[in-house]
């Protein structure tokens, strides 16, 4: 479906994309997900025909893309960050309108059906300014859908959505694939991205990983463990100063954090004795994509204190 | 070129027209109501004009000559002074705009065959009306004095003998010579400029202010269909407010159209191209309305008002000036106009101004369509 060969796009002295790699097959969902500025959107933007790459090659339906000709167009669906709407126009005007950009001459039954199928049918007279920031999203989405491009691109999307409607926008997601749509989609959300079928994680322009958010998490070289304390908040503050212990988060009364496959727990029990610290449990429990991203970007950049990696983790 | 796309542009134009009740107003009612409003502010015709008279002579012939000034409509008798020195405060205040004094010997010296002297006053702070006013007072006096010496002629024995020359002027087109129907051509063209430009520009920076540009570019649409699509819903929204305009001035101004209304059409589309690629240049230009505003005011407020002969005639203007008057459209529109509401005149009156606004509109619109087209494209 998609081929993306040592793909290279510099802003000046700033390298956004360099030596990106990745296939995305039919039927499939990939997440790419990274911090802020890791390159994610202009990837995509490259992917739509937004953006000339400085170098690399890029493969769709099977052609080598040399420019992206109107008819390579209409079988890609991108949804920008910030899909602006025509918000004096309906819903059904919205999808109207972008049907017939497309040469869609007799939408009716196509938008009948994406009003169903996005649940927006009862606001279908309804300005899209009007609409609630989920409801948006939702009509920009289908707005892109109206051509029934066999790609969909889509950057962000979830990203400022209320949680009820990103479950929505996710159930939508899920039935596209059923249909056999591709779909490459990027988030800041890593709990988020474990409901893809592969997982791309990327950091200041490269790609760190990608595989099954199973394979992933698999092949961290580590196990997580956490510590249940009443005095979690000055475990938490002792931890995050030691070098063994990576990813240290705390959660509450918990404190979770990352320690290599042959760490003992006894010396961590014994060191907490001697500060006077007390505990209640220390088990290892399954790790997570954002261990293992957290470990990705430790190797990467093993000078980098603890905690400072920001814009990224789960939002629940 | 898809016929498809460029009608859904067109429509979706429409709808967004529709939803905005100030857009529309602003479109189709606002150049009739700037010509009802500067139609009846824009006034220059100089009539009742406020005067003092001091009369030191109080003769029989100052007497004739104060009446057969205040006779004429353009001068009102306010006051009659007896003293020169009140003329200042009265004319500082505002409350007269001229004054006449006639000096005691008046009547003497006629009556010794010598020339007498009359005193003017006048408010020049206004120089239009001034000059205005000045030139008829100078003309009734005049005539009074040609009066005046063919009685005595008369009483000399010279009887039977008439003038060697004597004028009769009429003015043409407009008879009475009122500035409503020399200005709502004027007008016409000032606010038809001013809206077209304004809405291409404003409608395209519209879409890449809120980043529907973008999309639009992303979809099969291509630049001309998209230019035309907001070409041609604000051509037929400018065309419906002309009409409006030219109702207006029919039915509140008496200025019906006297020539072809074919050959008005023509050189009103012909502007009206031209406006149409002003507005797509600026909005190649621009990337946010408001500045798209600022330069769709400056580019067509000023120079439409100013160098295209609507108010201040051409020939009257600086050399350098008068060839920057050449690259204003509506200078050319106004020649074609004026000929055809007021003269009612063929085109070969005027066919040189329509071969410029042809060209003008021809190289305009290449220019922009380019600049446009590439900006879209990138």
């Amino acid at each position: 479906m998609l081929i993306v060969k040592n793909l290279n796009k510099s802003f000046g002295p700033f390298k956004a994309v360099s030596n990106f790699n990745l296939t995305i097959g039919r039927e499939e969902f990939i997440c790419l997900v990274g911090p802020d500025g890791a390159g994610k959107s202009t990837t995509l933007r490259i992917l739509a025909g937004l953006e000339k790459p400085d170098s690399g090659e890029i493969e769709l339906f099977g052609k080598k893309v040399v420019t992206f000709t109107s008819g390579l167009r209409t079988r890609i669906g991108y949804l920008p960050q910030n899909f602006s709407l025509y918000g004096d126009l309906t819903v059904e005007e919205n999808l109207k309108f972008f049907a017939g950009l497309y040469g869609q001459h007799s939408p009716e039954e196509l938008i009948k059906s994406l009003l169903e199928f996005t649940r927006l049918g009862p606001f279908k007279d309804r300005q899209a300014d009007q609409l609630s920031g989920g409801m948006k999203q939702k009509l920009s989405l289908a707005c892109t859908l109206v051509h029934q491009p066999e790609l969909i691109l889509l950057d962000e999307p979830t990203t400022g959505v209320d949680p009820v409607s990103r479950r929505d926008f996710w159930q939508i997601l899920f039935s596209l694939q059923r249909e056999g749509k591709s779909i490459l989609m990027t988030t800041p959300y890593l709990d988020e991205a474990e409901r893809a079928t592969r997982v791309a994680l990327m950091n200041q322009g490269q790609l760190l990983a990608f595989d099954t958010p199973e394979k992933l998490i698999a092949s961290l070289p580590g196990k997580v463990l956490e510590l249940v304390s009443p005095e979690s908040r000055v475990i938490y503050q002792h931890l995050k100063t030691d070098r063994a212990f990576l990813d240290v988060q705390l959660r509450g009364d918990r404190v979770d954090f990352l320690v290599s496959k042959e760490y003992q727990e006894e010396i961590l029990k014994k060191s907490l004795v001697d500060k006077n610290l007390s505990w209640e449990d220390l088990a290892e429990i399954s790790p997570s994509l954002e261990n293992v991203f957290i470990y990705l970007l430790k190797k990467e950049n093993p000078g980098r204190e603890n905690g400072d990696i920001n814009g990224i983790g789960s939002h629940s | 070129m898809s016929p498809f796309r460029l009608l859904t542009v067109i429509k979706k134009e429409f709808l967004h027209i529709r939803r905005d009740p100030i857009y529309l107003t602003l479109l189709l009612i606002l150049p009739s109501f700037i010509l009802i409003l500067y139609g009846y502010a824009l006034n220059f015709d100089v009539k009742h004009l406020p005067l003092a008279v001091v009369d030191y002579d109080q003769s029989q012939y100052s007497r004739q000559v104060v009446e057969k000034v205040t006779a004429s409509e353009y001068f009102d008798l306010k006051y009659n002074l007896k003293d020169s020195r009140e003329i200042d405060p009265l004319l500082n205040l505002d409350l007269i705009r001229l004054a006449i004094v006639i000096p005691v010997d008046f009547s003497r010296t006629i009556l010794a065959g010598r020339t007498p002297e009359i005193q003017i006053i006048i408010d020049g702070s206004n120089s239009s009306s001034a000059s205005t006013g000045l030139g008829y007072l100078n003309a009734i006096l005049q005539q009074y004095t040609i009066g005046l010496n063919l009685s005595f002629m008369e009483r000399a024995g010279l009887s039977g003998e008439s003038l060697p020359l004597e004028n009769r002027s009429r003015v043409w087109y407009n008879p009475e010579l009122k500035s409503s129907k020399f200005l709502v051509p004027g007008l016409m063209a000032f606010i038809l400029m001013i809206i077209i430009v304004l809405a291409t520009s404003l409608s395209i920076v519209r879409e890449k202010e809120k980043g529907t540009m973008e999309q639009l570019l992303l979809s099969p649409l291509r630049p001309p269909e998209l230019i035309l699509g907001k070409i041609i819903p604000y051509l037929i929204l400018s065309l419906i407010g002309a009409h409006l305009v030219l109702l207006t001035g029919w039915l509140l101004f008496g200025v019906a159209i006297k020539g072809n209304y074919f050959l008005l059409l023509l050189i009103l589309l012909l502007f009206l191209f031209c406006g149409l690629s002003q507005g797509l240049l600026i909005s190649a230009v621009a990337n946010s309305q408001q500045v798209a505003f600022m330069m769709a005011g400056l580019s067509t407020l000023l120079p439409t008002f100013v160098l295209s002969g609507f108010v201040f005639p051409i020939q009257n203007m600086p050399h350098l000036i008068q060839l920057v008057t050449y690259i204003i459209p509506a200078r050319y529109f106004l020649v074609g106009l004026r000929s055809i509401i007021l003269k009612g005149v063929g085109i070969k009156a005027f066919y040189a101004d329509v071969l410029f606004l042809m060209s003008y509109a021809l190289i305009m619109s290449l220019i922009s369509w380019r600049r446009l087209s590439q900006s879209l494209s990138r």
